[in-house]
């Protein structure tokens, strides 16, 4: 239980304002009947009934139950609609709202309603911060990604220094600021600072197959801790941020890096939060690299026998689109590919994401969700790596396997497909077909 | 007991009719006049084709979950698949279709196929219950709306078994009544998951159908 006063007004507010024609659909059609909970990991790994996907909706529910649904006016005239929903009742539902929710969707492909239950939590985490009621882990990344462009305070020197080292590792040139270039490439904090390999391994894939592409110096930072939080007006500025880098720079595309929601709030939550369409495309580096497969241009030097599998990252995979890409990828470089049980659309998230890792407060519930990925992971025997296309993910994965006694490498997708290629075949920096 | 009879076919069943198809049009154009924004995001693929492929595909279970969601998959199908052929297809029911509603009939099911049909939907929509009072996952969701709707269904379906000799006016006069309840009851509450679980799988569908994908 937090300290803090709930403002539970200004949460009803929020609810009965997120409330859309689709969320009013869910919960008028939602009967009860529990099937989420066999698809959450939080339930799977604690067996406690308060996980159930649906119950979570529980004080949103209400406040369209009594203020939005249609004949709400004549139930309460009858006194038939639900209570008033309290400050009490949302300080213990930020547990269940923040530290055991994912966002990953996995509960709407069990549902026989279909209802988009993470889609829901993010409406309904609007009306948490509006009470003051978003985990502190969370606030403090949003101060710093206002503050500083990233919630884990990378400035631009780390980013350059990082650079640095990667240019020195490769031997390639990386050019910031560049006008005019075909791709702007953006990359998560944890990328930079965690997997700084993998923009060597970007520099690497880039050259060989004759990609033009820079980074911005004004904002490279992709994640969006304003649509983990749930605020709008701070997922809108950081998406207006690498908007107008990109319009600013001139480039016809903007490469989404290996970080699951960063692609959803860019790509499928960004026009809508600035209100227009980009000037530019969005694109996967996983879309952009099977892309660049499919044209033949990811020469290889052999493929890896190494028995590896893939972890789909849910904001990726289930929830953006890209389930056939990164398998295409891991066979084409890959002839040690294994899946995992339930892999692509079913496939259980690592337990971090949805601004749980970067909940303190979560942390014993994100472990213990852990135990469901690593009983698919035991279940595959004796491997070498597992490729995370999520820099998140990966070091969820990390903490998990050191809490769990495993030993695993992590790999990112770039990395993977880097490590394969023909470096006599390359095209030369700057080239083009 | 003629005069009851005919209070609960006549003026009771055109105003239990007129509730249910006011309340359940009200209902459904006032969830629908809440609006949605337009999605300005490029698609990928089509929201509308999204929208009937996840009206279809959440008819069947992912492999994954079976044998977790087995029995609720079987009280579900059960219940629905025994209820929806006795309402068209029982032969008072189709009598009545003809006489009252439509003024045409159709093949009506012979007795053991009405009885079969009764086993199917009482099976399920016991186990179903009865998962719902002993299950802590349900324990903790469910709520009076869920009884009420379960249980006014259940007394709607045992009269109308108690109902089919018609031997009785009284018989069929509770079976009536509790018609007329259950039809006035209906869109007020859960029951009309019967039309709003298009829109719920349609919205998803179209949303994640314009980003290639069908959960």
């Amino acid at each position: 239980m937090t300290a803090k006063t709930a403002d539970a007004q200004a949460a009803i507010d929020k609810f009965i304002a997120a409330t859309d024609s689709a969320a009013a659909a869910y919960f008028d059609a939602c009967v009860h009947c529990g099937e989420c909970a066999e698809a959450c990991h939080f339930y799977l790994a604690s067996g406690d009934a308060k996980f159930t996907p649906t119950y979570k909706l529980r004080p949103m529910v209400r406040a369209y139950r009594r203020h939005k649904a249609p004949f709400s006016g004549l139930k309460r005239m009858f006194g038939l609609a639900p209570p008033e929903v309290t400050g009490e009742e949302l300080e213990t539902w930020a547990e269940l709202v923040y530290d055991s929710c994912n966002m990953c969707g996995r509960c709407t492909l069990v549902c026989p309603m279909g209802i988009d239950i993470a889609g829901t939590i993010a409406k309904m985490r609007e009306g948490f911060v509006a009470a003051g009621l978003a985990p502190d882990g969370l606030v403090l990344s949003e101060k710093n990604a206002l503050e500083t462009g990233s919630p884990m305070r990378v400035r631009l020197q780390a980013l350059k220094a990082q650079i640095a080292h990667q240019e020195t590792e490769t031997g390639i040139p990386i050019t910031l600021d560049k006008k005019g270039a075909d791709y702007m490439v953006i990359l998560s904090s944890m990328e930079i600072m965690g997997y700084a390999e993998t923009i060597g391994a970007l520099a690497r894939i880039f050259k060989h197959a004759g990609i033009d592409w820079t980074i911005s110096s004004k904002c490279f930072e992709a994640t969006n801790v304003g649509v983990q939080i749930g605020s709008s007006e701070t997922a809108r500025e950081l998406v207006s941020r690498v908007v107008d880098a990109a319009e600013e720079l001139g480039v016809k595309y903007v490469i989404s890096p290996e970080c699951g929601h960063a692609y959803g709030a860019l790509r499928w939550s960004g026009p809508n939060l600035i209100g227009r369409p980009y000037a530019f495309e969005v694109v996967h580096i996983i879309e952009l690299l099977d892309q660049l497969r499919r044209e033949g241009r990811l020469r290889l030097k052999g493929k890896s026998n190494e028995a590896i599998t893939l972890h789909d990252p849910c904001q990726i995979g289930r929830r953006g689109g890209l389930i056939g890409e990164p398998r295409r990828l891991i066979h084409h470089v890959s002839d040690g590919f294994r899946e995992l049980d339930g892999a692509g659309i079913t496939n259980l998230c690592c337990g971090g994401g949805g601004g749980v890792s970067a909940n303190p407060r979560a942390h014993d519930l994100q472990e213990a969700a852990f135990a469901c990925k690593k009983a698919q992971i035991d279940k595959l025997g004796s491997l070498d790596a597992i490729v995370i296309p999520c820099a998140n993910c990966r070091t969820v994965f990390e903490d998990g396997m050191d809490a769990y006694d495993m030993e695993l490498e992590t790999i990112g997708l770039s990395e993977l497909v880097a490590g394969q290629l023909d470096d006599a075949s390359s095209r030369g920096e700057g080239s083009r077909d | 007991m003629t005069s009851f009879l005919g209070f609960v076919e006549g003026p009771l069943w055109a105003v239990a009719a007129a509730v249910f198809v006011a309340g359940a049009a009200w209902r459904i154009v006032g969830l629908l006049a809440i609006g949605r924004k337009p999605d300005i995001s490029p698609p990928r693929a089509s929201a509308a084709l999204g929208f009937i492929k996840a009206n279809l595909r959440h008819f069947y279970p992912r492999q994954l979950f079976l044998g977790r969601t087995f029995v609720h998959l079987l009280g579900g199908y059960g219940f629905h698949v025994g209820l929806f052929v006795l309402l068209l297809f029982a032969a008072p029911h189709v009598a009545f279709i003809k006489d009252r509603i439509l003024g045409f009939g159709w093949p009506s099911l012979p007795r053991a196929g009405f009885i079969v049909a009764a086993e199917f939907a009482f099976a399920g929509l016991i186990l179903l219950w009865v998962r719902r009072i002993s299950d802590p996952v349900m324990r903790r969701i469910t709520d009076r709306d869920d009884h009420v709707g379960s249980w006014l269904t259940f007394l709607v379906m045992l009269t109308g078994c108690m109902a089919l000799g018609q031997s009785h006016e009284f018989l069929r006069a509770s079976h009536m009544l509790l018609v007329d309840l259950w039809l006035i009851y209906f869109p007020f509450s859960r029951l009309m998951h019967a039309f709003t679980f298009v829109l719920s799988r349609g919205f998803t569908g179209a949303t994640y159908g314009r980003r290639g994908m069908t959960p």
